[in-house]
């Protein structure tokens, strides 16, 4: 009897993994077979032209550059403000410090909390301020919704750095401060799995930066323009009731797609290729 | 002491200062972001007790009415439909990976569990519009009702189960592996089956675990904005079947923030509604990470 149960609950484990896969399959086949064949050159070298929501000439070029520029700000931003923030709570406080661990639980807190929450919050601070939808707001909330991730996960990674390590550095007459190189060095490829971690999470949302970056057919030239971004684009082509702009829709959610990917085949690279040369 | 070595001091100390700084400011986010919204959602608060905002069912912004109820039910719906989908499966995977597959196995599926959790939301957004709606509406739903559009709690419901579903099985996987193996090893060498004594011991040793891992998708599932709007067809009525629409609070901040601000009390209702979600959230994620933090430790 308990044989039989053995059998069957093993069937039905077997069943779940595979159906976790036709998810995979059936959302990428899904993509692939309607956005493929309204993918083309134009799509990413031009921009919307007027009518383009009715079906007329241009590309998603706007929001292609929109969502580099913000993707690329708010990583930079986020790194200049996470790695301190990491190197604090590993090197300077002690290992059961209590702030640790409030600081810890607070950013998976942050982690948690739903960007359209990060969104509404930073859209009623801009009204407060009298700022309109801009590149610079949607960099803003995009940095403080990566945070959390590139905190959490370079933590992961700092956390099993030996303490014996920075006794060393620390014998040799180095300050904590100057320490800073040899714990960088040891946690890059967390680093760098953080960064594509962030990168994919900042590419891939839509309720933030709908409030606060805006939407626009022309690539901003300053901060204070609003900016287009994929996520969105694909949202308000697929709105649309002409089935011409719904298939450029699905192109550009295929454009997304692979860059999201793309990150996540490098990153698997990365975490393999970089964690044989740590001590 | 030489100059050159207070200086150095001097850089460290200031270094520590500002460092502490930064993490405090970025801790300071949370109760920055809990006390904005807060007062923000004063004005309707102060014209409305909670009460009737939350137990009445009219939405008629220019009328003045905000009932909130249809929202609140149609996101504890597709919620509750993802979480049961998505625990059964998330269990059921996690249990063989852990338990059953050979490394090989492995190999493939956390590639593409990783694919699943990268995928942005509007991704799925448009493989719920293109594959799970019409299939609601062409296969599964004329068994039950006459008409559907497709456009349905029910779709929300996979969409969002399926986004979950990375999430919980990592979890999972990281519980079922801190279950030390000398317990597995003393049920088996009894005479248990593999499955018994994941029954009876893995399972029951890890609850805590895997009911903070449940709560910490559901907060995730709340907060969930654009795939969702895209496939549950966003009626403000409370759904009457699984295939009826439904309009849950992240659509409805989303759907609405550009006109609010021409109606009156209408921002205050939509950042009174972000508060709620915020609150949820805030509870949720503290009370399941606390259990999970102790659990690794």
């Amino acid at each position: 009897m308990r044989f039989i149960e053995e059998k069957i609950v093993k069937l039905f484990m077997i069943g779940a993994t595979a159906l976790v896969f036709v998810f995979v399959a059936s959302i990428l086949y899904t993509i692939i077979a309607r956005g493929l064949p309204a993918l083309n050159w134009d799509m990413i070298t031009k921009l919307p032209s007027g009518g383009f929501y009715i079906g007329k000439e241009g590309g998603v070029l706007n929001a292609i550059v929109g969502s580099l520029y913000i993707v690329g700000a708010s990583t930079v931003l986020g790194l200049l403000i996470s790695i301190p923030v990491v190197f604090y709570i590993n090197v300077y406080l002690p290992k059961d410090s209590k702030l640790a661990y409030i600081a810890r639980l607070s950013f998976d807190i942050l982690f948690g909390i739903p960007s359209i929450v990060y969104g509404a919050f930073a859209f009623t601070i801009m009204i407060y301020l009298g700022l309109r939808t801009s590149l610079g707001g949607g960099i803003i909330v995009i940095t403080l919704l990566i945070i959390p991730i590139f905190i959490r996960s370079m933590d992961e990674v700092a956390r099993q750095l030996p303490r014996e390590l920075l006794d060393a550095t620390y014998s040799l007459g180095a300050t904590r401060l100057e320490t800073m190189g040899v714990v960088v060095r040891q946690i890059a490829p967390g680093i760098v799995t953080a960064t594509l971690l962030s990168i994919g999470r900042a590419i891939g949302d839509a309720a933030g930066v709908m409030f606060t970056a805006g939407f626009s057919d022309s690539i901003p030239t300053s901060f204070s323009q609003p900016a287009a971004t994929l996520p969105l684009s694909v949202f308000f082509q697929l709105s649309s009731p002409s089935a011409d702009v719904q298939d450029r829709a699905y192109a550009s959610a295929l454009i997304l797609t692979i860059i999201v990917l793309i990150l996540s085949v490098v990153g698997r690279f990365v975490t393999q290729k970089f964690s044989k040369n740590k001590i | 002491m030489n100059k050159k070595f207070s200086n150095r001091i001097f850089k460290d100390k200031l270094a520590s200062g500002v460092m502490l700084g930064l993490t405090t400011l970025s801790l300071l986010l949370v109760v920055g972001i809990g006390i904005g919204l807060y007062l923000k959602s004063q004005p309707i608060l102060e014209q409305k007790t909670l009460w009737t905002l939350l137990s009445t069912t009219e939405w008629k912004p220019s009328n003045g009415e905000f009932g909130f109820l249809p929202f609140i039910l149609g996101t504890l719906w597709i919620t509750g439909l993802a979480i049961v989908m998505a625990l059964s499966i998330a269990l059921l995977t996690a249990i063989y990976l852990t338990e059953y597959s050979k490394s090989s196995v492995k190999r493939f599926v956390f590639p593409a569990l990783d694919i699943l959790a990268g995928l942005p939301s509007v991704v799925y957004g448009v493989w719920g519009t293109l594959f799970i709606v019409p299939w609601i509406s062409e296969t599964l739903a004329p068994h039950f009702v006459e008409y559907a559009t497709g456009y349905s709690t029910l779709a929300g419901g996979i969409v969002l189960g399926v986004m979950i579903l990375p999430l919980l099985i990592s979890l999972f996987v990281e519980i079922f592996s801190v279950v030390p193996d000398d317990l597995r090893n003393a049920t088996l060498s009894l005479g248990a089956t593999p499955w018994q004594t994941i029954k009876l011991v893995v399972l029951r040793k890890s609850f805590s675990g895997i009911l903070a891992a449940v709560v910490l998708a559901i907060s995730r599932a709340f907060g969930e904005t654009i795939a969702v709007l895209m496939v549950c067809g966003n009626l403000p009525v409370i759904p009457g079947s699984v295939f009826d629409s439904c309009y849950p609070i992240p659509a409805l901040i989303a759907n609405n923030y550009g006109e609010m601000l021409s109606v009156p009390l209408y921002d205050s209702a939509l950042m009174l509604a972000a508060f709620f979600l915020f609150i949820v959230v805030l509870v949720f994620n503290a009370g399941s990470r606390i259990i999970l933090h102790r659990i690794e430790r």
